[in-house]
């Protein structure tokens, strides 16, 4: 069976389009992370330190009286997220209302006295403290360095510079983008994130990883035509595997996140989106990128 | 040809023998438990089984100063045996003390007498005035490191011997850079108590009572060179109200902890109420025999870190070893008391920075919930593939499930710990694998519509897509190699997951599957492939 019959799609003309799309992607990433760094993000606890507490009710429960009864309790701050279907809560507050240790506990006995009547259970606690946080948001950020300085120098070395840098901007230019929706759909910044931003980056790489060695094959099989031909010539080429492969791991990470429950739901969804992008990316934006800073000459690219 | 198709043909069923075989322990219980020990299983990681997640800093330069400060006390002492008298003693700084002599002939004196009795620090006569001379005890900073890196193995020793006490299955007790801890509890539920448990320093102290001074001059803040004010806590156990009383206490410890040979609750015969009943080795005995001998009538207090539990006055000598720490106890917590001070107390405090506890109901949801959404993709995948690539793609599938038979085995040799996004890690190496198949295939079919033989395909589809998959393999792994470098807990297990399905993955895209073209092929060449 095959989806789709050889094509012959000129990519290259899509270059307005695709690079107006992904600066406009890029940019409200890059104003996404400023505004993470500069503390005006949705930040889980892992990053900003604090408390969360996940309860899950017997019954349905009020929110405004939860609220109510925290803010009461001295939680002013606190950040209450409701599964409605589950009646499940998840209570989130910062460093400032941490009354010395056990926050978590107190915040149950609050629960306790508030919900006499409605039976719960805390289902997780998580207590980080300030300096902890910031170890997390440190290492954080020197994995997504070194993770990027590792693949440039691997993609320099196996191709050529230029090529490793295209598809660094193309790896980044994902995350960035998926960092942007997953704020704009008011998910929190936190641990799994990072993990799934990486993970993403890995994919959106091999995508990219595939067509460049397409076009290094192409270069020395066709010779007389221009480079953006044979970049355009070699995309056609890998558009089959592309298409099937972003398929195949889109239905894996659909799974997940329709079947998997709330604490993968966000990392799947960053995924599945990571998926998409990144496929579009190694089509429209890291290739004719490459094209662009090559020029059309045609010269070997390494072995 | 054929030698080499059998080789790895055999190659391959060897592996997979082996990999079924690693994976016994993990599935079954129904396994001796020597069989189990040496093979190993994969654990499940907290988020999966619920459970205590708990980081710990120890306060290091707190045990270097408390070593030092032992020193100096040490000093002091032997100086005044030796007829030199000291005028005081202070600290300088981190690592070294201050001790003020009178000056002329005891500089010299004093210094051949520390020299002797302390090989191991280094001794400076300072500043030499007419009415006194200095003399500066420092730590070399070869011992301050030591002291640093053993106060952390000790911490990580007196932890696991509490928690071992405590009774927890399957705990991990790891430090983690140079100066955390990492402890992590499966099904526990009791988060306080296990957090008092790990946390307590447990530094018990027997130190007289000071009835020289005035207590309230000493609150009003002239506290005696020598003295110290520490506090006694009381609990109503009606009203709970927690009151304080400030009790003075000469500084100076005349017994530690570390001479206990046994902590054990007993109970009051009268009032029936908990209290801890300690016996002290032979050395720690002589010494509360003779420190109750020469104290009688005087107040000896109980201090545990830092807060007097009781200040009895000693009737009499007490002989045999014997002492007792009471208290308004509940049961629990004498008995959680008994078992720090038998475990012995850690080197310097702790400071809990990072805690977390996942009850068992959401553990339990989450694997269901994962292990099932796991399952549901890799069918959807597994036909997709058949529909998509027929006898082709079940070669594929079969590389799939090889795939993960291998990578469940090595993580159950390595004894690797499955998290929530190990299971995604899993998932996405199916991704991968997939991949490596689909790029092969499609190189196939291009290689058959140029119209080659069957077997002149397979062989340039496998040759052409061979650099691509390594180097697609390549990037991720560099990922996944930060990821474990850099993440924690869960990340961890999602790096590891992710960095060895895609070494095997190699394996199994790039051998498993070739191995069955060839033999197919071996036994009649193909005029047609299904694919």
């Amino acid at each position: 069976m095959e989806i789709i019959k050889d094509t012959n799609i000129d990519f290259m003309r899509a270059k307005k389009i695709s690079f107006s799309i992904s600066a406009f992607l890029a940019v409200a990433g890059i104003v996404t992370l400023a505004l993470i760094f500069t503390g005006r993000g949705n930040l889980g606890v892992d990053f900003a330190g604090g408390t969360s507490v996940q309860v899950k009710f017997e019954k349905p429960f009020k929110v405004d009286t939860l609220r109510k009864a925290l803010g009461d309790a001295g939680f002013v701050d606190a950040n209450i997220q409701d599964f409605v279907a589950q009646n499940v809560a998840l209570i989130k507050v910062g460093l400032k209302s941490g009354k010395g240790e056990m926050v978590a506990d107190a915040i149950s006995d609050v629960v306790r006295s508030t919900f006499q009547d409605n039976g719960f259970e805390v289902q997780a606690a998580t207590e980080i403290g300030p300096a902890i946080g910031a170890k997390l948001r440190r290492d954080a950020l020197i994995a997504v360095v070194i993770s990027t300085i590792g693949i440039i120098l691997y993609i320099a070395w196996r191709f050529e510079f230029k090529f490793g840098v295209a598809a660094a901007i193309a790896t980044f230019h994902d995350v960035l983008a998926v960092l942007f929706i997953m704020t704009i759909l008011g998910r929190e910044v936190n641990l799994l994130l990072v993990t799934a931003l990486l993970t993403l980056a890995g994919y959106s790489l091999t995508d990219t990883v595939v067509v460049f060695d397409r076009i290094r094959e192409n270069l020395r099989g066709r010779k007389g035509k221009t480079f953006s031909e044979i970049t355009n010539r070699s995309i056609n080429d890998v558009l089959k595997r592309s298409i099937i492969t972003s398929l195949t791991t889109f239905i894996a990470v659909m799974s997940i996140l329709v079947l998997g429950g709330e604490v993968i739901r966000d990392f799947a969804l960053a995924l599945a989106m990571g998926v998409i992008i990144g496929t579009y990316s190694s089509v429209f934006l890291a290739s004719p990128l490459v094209v662009i800073w090559r020029g059309d000459k045609i010269t070997q690219v390494r072995k | 040809m054929k030698r080499s198709i059998l080789w790895r043909a055999m190659l391959v069923g060897l592996l997979t023998v082996l990999g079924v075989f690693l994976l016994v322990p993990s599935v079954t219980t129904y396994v001796p438990a020597s069989l189990k020990e040496k093979i190993g299983k994969i654990n499940l990681g907290l988020d999966l089984q619920g459970g205590i997640f708990l980081r710990l800093q120890v306060e290091l330069d707190k045990a270097v100063e408390n070593t030092i400060s032992r020193y100096s006390d040490d000093a002091k002492t032997s100086l005044r045996e030796k007829g030199i008298p000291v005028l005081s003693v202070r600290r300088v700084h981190g690592a070294s003390y201050q001790i003020v002599i009178p000056p002329g002939e005891f500089i010299e004196r004093a210094r051949t007498a520390l020299e002797q009795r302390f090989g191991n620090l280094e001794i400076e006569v300072g500043e030499i005035r007419e009415d006194m001379a200095t003399l500066i005890l420092s730590m070399r900073d070869s011992e301050v490191s030591f002291i640093k890196n053993n106060a952390v193995k000790q911490a990580v020793e007196t932890i696991r011997n509490r928690i071992d006490q405590f009774g927890v299955r399957e705990p991990q007790i790891v430090s983690e850079g140079e100066e955390r801890i990492v402890v992590q509890l499966p099904g526990i539920k009791e988060k306080q108590r296990a957090v008092d448990i790990v946390g307590k320093t447990a530094l018990l102290e027997f130190k007289l009572v000071d009835s020289e001074h005035s207590l309230d001059d000493a609150l009003s803040g002239s506290v005696p060179e020598n003295s110290q004010i520490l506090y006694q806590k009381s609990v109503d156990r009606n009203s709970g109200v927690v009151s304080k009383n400030a009790i003075l206490l000469f500084r100076r410890t005349l017994l530690t902890g570390d001479h206990i040979k046994t902590a054990r609750v007993s109970f009051d015969n009268r009032t029936g109420a908990p209290y801890v009943s300690l016996s002290f080795d032979s050395i720690g005995a002589k010494i509360f025999d003779r420190v109750t001998g020469e104290n009688v009538k005087r107040r000896l207090a109980i201090v545990l870190d830092d807060t007097v539990y009781s200040a009895p006055v000693i009737q009499e000598r007490i002989s045999g070893g014997e002492a007792q720490i009471t208290g308004s106890f509940t049961t629990d917590e004498a008995s959680d008391l008994a078992l720090v001070l038998r475990a012995g107390s850690l080197p310097a405090p702790v400071t809990i920075i990072q805690n977390v506890s996942i009850g068992p109901s959401l553990g339990r949801d989450s694997i269901d919930k994962g292990v099932r959404a796991s399952i549901i993709g890799l069918i959807l995948v597994v036909v997709f593939m058949v529909v998509y690539y027929r006898l082709s793609g079940l070669i594929a599938n079969l590389a799939l499930f090889l795939n993960l038979i291998y990578l469940l085995a090595v993580m159950a040799v390595l004894e690797a710990t499955l998290t929530l996004p190990g299971i995604a890690g899993i998932i996405l190496t199916i991704g991968m694998a997939v991949d490596a198949n689909v790029l092969i295939f499609e190189r196939i079919r291009e290689e058959l519509r140029l119209e080659k033989t069957v077997r002149a395909s397979i062989d340039a589809g496998y040759d052409k897509a061979l650099f691509t998959i390594i180097d697609s393999h390549i990037t991720t792994l560099i990922t996944a190699a930060v990821l474990f470098q850099f993440g924690t807990g869960p990340i961890k297990g999602f790096a590891v997951t992710l960095s060895l399905g895609v070494l095997i993955n190699l394996f199994t895209s790039l051998v498993c599957t070739k191995v069955i073209f060839d033999y197919v092929n071996f036994k009649q060449p193909m005029k047609t492939l299904s694919i």
